[in-house]
C-alpha cells in the first residue's frame, strides 16, 4: 500500500490533534506503518494547528511534505484558504462547511463527524476508526460522537 | 510483543523504565516535557527540579552512586546546566548519567534554535541522536551501556520532530542492561576537581574519548548506533536524527552512511564512504556540524547551502539540496498567530502595563505573548530570568524619568527557575529610582502544559510537597515592600499599586496571583485531594 497522507488543520483547542491520534492508531490497529508529528507549545497557543498522519507499507519522513497531503481535513473555516497549499493537485479538501452545524449536537465533535467523513474514503475500514474513535474518548462522549461520526459518514455515502 | 504507537518521548520513558532508571529528573520544556511524565505514568520516580542546572547535579549524584539516571531538558536548559555538565565530563560517573537535550530547530516554542551537537564537542561528551521513537527506546540502552562502560555522562539529542512525532515502537525489555545495585565508593581523586584531581582527569577523559572514537568505527555499527546503507555510488548521503527519514525519502536509491553516534565520529568510516560514492552529501539539521567536523579532517564531503541552518529540514528542503535549487523556497502557509487564551487572568495586567507606558523587561512563558497585539508591552525577552537583570540594567542607565517605567515581569516558575539571583541583586545593587518586579503567578508551568513546580506546592505526580513562597522569599532577601494581588479580582487596586510603586524608589515585588484559566480546574482537583486526611499544603492565599 502506498503511502496516505492526511492533513488536519485548524485552530488550537478544535481536537485536530485529537483526530490525528485517532486515525493514526485505527491505521496502526490496521497493522500498517504510521507515522504522525505536529508542532505543539507556544505557536499553537489559541493559533493555527496543523497535525499531519501518514500510512501505508513503510512510512519514512513524519511530516506530510507540502503539496503532497491526499487528504485535507480543516476544522476552521478562517483555516481552509491558508492550508490549500498542503493538498496535492486532484487530494480530497474536506472542509467545515460539510457538516451542518445544526446537525451536531455539540459542535465540539466536529472533529469526530469530518472523521466519519473521511472514513468512507481513506481505505481502512470504517468501522476501524470508529472503534480508534471510541478507545480515545471517555465513556460519556461515546453516544454524542458515534452520532457525529456516522453523521460524517452518511454524508460521505451521499456523495 | 508489545507494539505501540508513541512519541519519542514516551519511548525514551519506556526504555528509562525497561532499563531501571533509577531517577528521572529535569525542568519542563518544550519539547522535552512528556519524557518525565510519562515516565511517572510508567511507574518510574520522575521528579521536576527548580532548573536544569539543579537537575543534572541530582542525576550525577545519583550516578555517583552506581544507580542509572535520566535527566530531560530543552536545548536551552543545557545552558543553565552547562557549568555541571562540562566538569562532569572530567569526574565521570559509576552508573549512568543519560541527559537528554531536546532541541527545537524552527523554534516551534524557543527563544532560539541552537544546535547542541557543538555541547558534545565543547564538553567533550558522547553524543547519540535517534530518527525516531524506535531509535529513541533502542538508543537509550545503547547511550545506558557507554555511559556505564566508559564511566562517562552520555547526551542524548533528540529535535521536535523525534520528541513529538508518533511511530511504532517494539518494547523489548530483554534487551536492556543489566541493572546493579547502588552504592557508594570513595574515590576522592576522580570527583573532587580542585586543579591538582582536574589535570589528569582532563586527560582521563581524552582517553576515553579515543577508545569512543575507535569504539564508533565498527563496534557503533554492530549495536546499530551508526548504520550503513548501500544504495546508488553516484550519490552518498551522510544524515543523522530525523534528517535521515526526510532524506531516506528525497533519495530511496542514494547509500547511506547514518550516524547515531554524533560524537566522536566514525571519521575512518565516513572518509571510506565518502571515497566510495561519486557525490557525498551531508543531510543534516540545524548547524553544519557533522560538514565542519568531516571537513576540518580532509573526508570530502559536500555541505548544506547555508539557507538551511535555518528552520526545520523536510523532504521537500531534502530535495532541493540534492537538486542544488537555487530559486526562493516556497514559503509555508501563514496561519492565525497564537494569543493569551480569552480568560487568561494576565489581560488586566497587561492592560494596565500598556495604560502605564511601562517599559517592561519580559521573560520567558506563556505570558510572553503580551508582545502581540492588542497589548505589545513586553519590550525585552531572552532567558529565563533574565527579566531581573535586564530590568534592573535599564534602571542604572536610563534618565530618571524613563527609569521609573521600567518593570521586570516574570512567571512563577520561571522566577523560582532563575529570578531569585536577581532579586540578589537587585537588593544589593539597587537603581537609585528603585525597582519593580512583577511575579505573574498562575499557580502552573502554563506554557509547556501545566506542570508543578515548587512553588506549586506539589511534585511532579500532584502529591503535596513543602510549598516554595515567592512573597517569603522576597521579605526574606530584603525588598522594602511585597504584596500579593488577584489582578482579575481588583484590577483597579492592581493598577493603582502598580502606579504607586513605580513612583516610589523603593525596591517592590508585587506577586499578581490568579490560577491560569486551563489548570484551574486541575489545581482545584489536587488541592482537594490534599485536604483530605494525608493533606498539609494550604491554598496559597492573597494579601496585600
Amino acid at each position: 500500500m502506498r503511502v496516505t497522507n492526511v492533513v488536519f488543520a485548524g485552530l488550537g483547542g478544535q481536537g485536530v490533534i485529537k483526530a490525528s491520534d485517532i486515525l493514526a492508531q485505527a491505521a496502526f490497529r490496521a497493522g500498517l506503518d504510521v507515522k504522525k508529528s505536529e508542532l505543539h507549545g507556544m505557536s499553537q497557543r489559541g493559533g493555527s494547528v496543523t497535525s499531519d498522519v501518514r500510512f501505508g507499507d513503510r512510512v519514512y519522513s513524519p511530516m506530510v511534505p507540502q503539496g503532497e497531503a491526499d487528504y485535507l481535513i480543516v476544522l476552521e473555516p478562517s483555516q481552509v484558504e491558508v492550508n490549500l497549499p498542503l493538498l496535492r493537485p486532484g487530494g480530497v479538501l474536506l472542509s467545515p462547511e460539510i457538516i451542518p452545524p445544526d446537525r451536531l449536537s455539540n459542535k465540539r465533535s466536529l472533529n469526530v463527524a469530518l472523521l466519519g467523513v473521511l472514513s468512507g474514503l481513506v481505505g481502512l475500514d470504517p468501522d476501524a476508526i470508529l472503534a480508534a474513535v471510541r478507545q480515545a474518548l471517555p465513556e460519556r462522549l461515546y453516544q454524542i460522537n458515534e452520532r457525529a461520526f456516522e453523521f460524517g459518514r452518511e454524508i460521505a455515502e451521499r456523495g | 510483543m508489545d507494539r505501540r504507537l508513541c512519541s519519542g518521548d514516551e519511548a525514551v520513558a519506556l526504555a528509562a523504565c525497561d532499563a531501571g532508571v533509577c531517577l528521572g529528573t529535569g525542568y519542563p520544556g518544550t519539547p522535552s516535557t512528556e519524557i518525565l511524565e510519562a515516565f511517572d505514568a510508567l511507574g518510574g520516580r520522575a521528579q521536576w527540579a527548580p532548573n536544569e542546572k539543579v537537575a543534572l547535579e541530582v542525576g550525577l549524584g545519583v550516578a555517583f552512586a552506581n544507580a542509572r539516571s535520566l535527566v530531560t531538558m530543552k536545548h536551552v536548559g543545557l545552558n543553565v546546566a552547562a557549568d555541571p555538565l562540562f566538569t562532569a565530563a572530567y569526574t565521570g560517573v559509576t552508573g549512568a548519567l543519560i541527559v537528554v537535550t531536546a532541541d527545537d530547530p524552527g523554534m516551534a516554542s524557543s527563544q532560539n534554535e541552537q544546535d547542541n551537537r557543538r555541547y558534545a564537542v565543547a564538553a567533550g561528551l558522547p553524543m547519540i541522536e535517534p530518527a525516531d521513537a524506535q531509535e529513541a527506546y533502542d538508543f537509550v540502552f545503547r547511550a545506558i551501556e557507554i555511559s556505564e562502560r566508559w564511566s562517562i555522562p552520555v547526551l542524548f539529542r533528540m529535535t521536535t520532530r523525534v520528541c513529538h512525532a508518533k511511530s511504532i515502537v517494539t518494547r523489548d525489555p530483554s534487551a536492556a542492561p543489566a541493572t546493579q545495585k547502588a552504592y557508594f565508593e570513595h574515590d576522592r581523586s576522580a570527583r573532587v576537581m580542585i586543579p591538582a584531581n582536574a589535570k589528569p582527569a582532563h586527560r582521563r577523559l581524552r582517553a576515553k574519548l579515543a577508545g569512543l572514537r575507535d569504539w564508533a568505527e565498527q563496534d557503533a555499527f554492530d549495536a546499530g548506533l551508526n548504520q550503513f546503507v548501500p544504495g546508488r555510488s553516484d550519490l552518498g548521503l551522510v544524515t543523522s536524527g530525523v534528517a535521515h527519514l526526510h532524506a531516506l525519502e528525497a533519495a530511496p536509491d542514494a547509500s547511506f552512511l547514518k550516524l547515531g553516534l554524533v560524537h566522536p565520529l566514525a571519521l575512518d568510516r565516513v572518509r571510506a564512504f565518502a571515497a566510495s560514492v561519486d557525490r557525498c552529501v551531508v543531510i543534516e539539521e540545524g548547524d553544519p556540524v557533522l560538514a565542519e567536523a568531516l571537513r576540518a579532517h580532509d573526508v570530502a564531503v559536500t555541505a548544506k547551502p547555508e539557507r538551511y541552518r535555518f528552520g526545520e529540514l523536510d523532504v521537500a528542503r531534502v530535495r532541493r539540496i540534492l537538486a542544488g535549487e537555487t530559486a526562493a523556497e516556497p514559503a509555508p502557509p501563514r496561519g492565525k498567530p497564537p494569543a493569551l487564551c480569552p480568560a487568561c487572568p494576565y489581560h488586566p495586567v497587561y492592560r494596565v502595563l500598556r495604560d502605564l507606558d511601562c517599559i517592561v523587561a519580559g521573560d520567558i512563558g506563556c505570558y510572553s505573548l503580551g508582545v502581540l497585539p492588542p497589548y505589545e508591552t513586553f519590550d525585552t525577552l531572552v532567558a529565563m530570568g533574565a527579566a531581573l537583570g535586564v530590568g534592573l540594567g535599564l534602571r542604572h542607565a536610563l534618565p530618571e524619568a524613563e527609569a521609573r517605567r521600567v518593570v521586570s515581569v516574570i512567571g512563577d516558575s520561571t522566577f523560582v527557575h532563575s529570578g531569585i539571583t536577581g532579586l540578589v541583586e537587585m537588593t544589593y545593587n539597587p537603581p537609585p529610582t528603585g525597582h519593580v518586579v512583577l511575579v505573574l503567578d498562575n499557580q502552573t508551568t502554563a506554557m509547556t502544559g501545566q506542570q508543578e513546580h515548587p512553588a506549586t506546592g506539589r511534585r511532579l505526580n500532584h502529591t503535596p510537597t513543602t510549598r516554595f513562597s515567592i512573597e517569603g522569599v522576597a521579605r526574606a532577601i530584603g525588598i522594602d515592600q511585597v504584596a500579593v494581588i488577584d489582578p482579575v479580582a481588583d484590577e483597579g487596586g492592581f493598577a493603582a499599586l502598580l502606579r504607586e510603586r513605580l513612583a516610589a524608589n523603593d525596591l517592590s515585588v508585587i506577586v499578581a496571583r490568579r490560577p491560569c484559566i486551563l489548570a484551574a480546574a486541575g489545581i482545584r482537583r489536587w488541592q482537594a485531594q490534599a485536604s483530605g486526611p494525608a493533606g498539609t499544603a494550604p491554598a496559597p492565599g492573597v494579601s496585600v
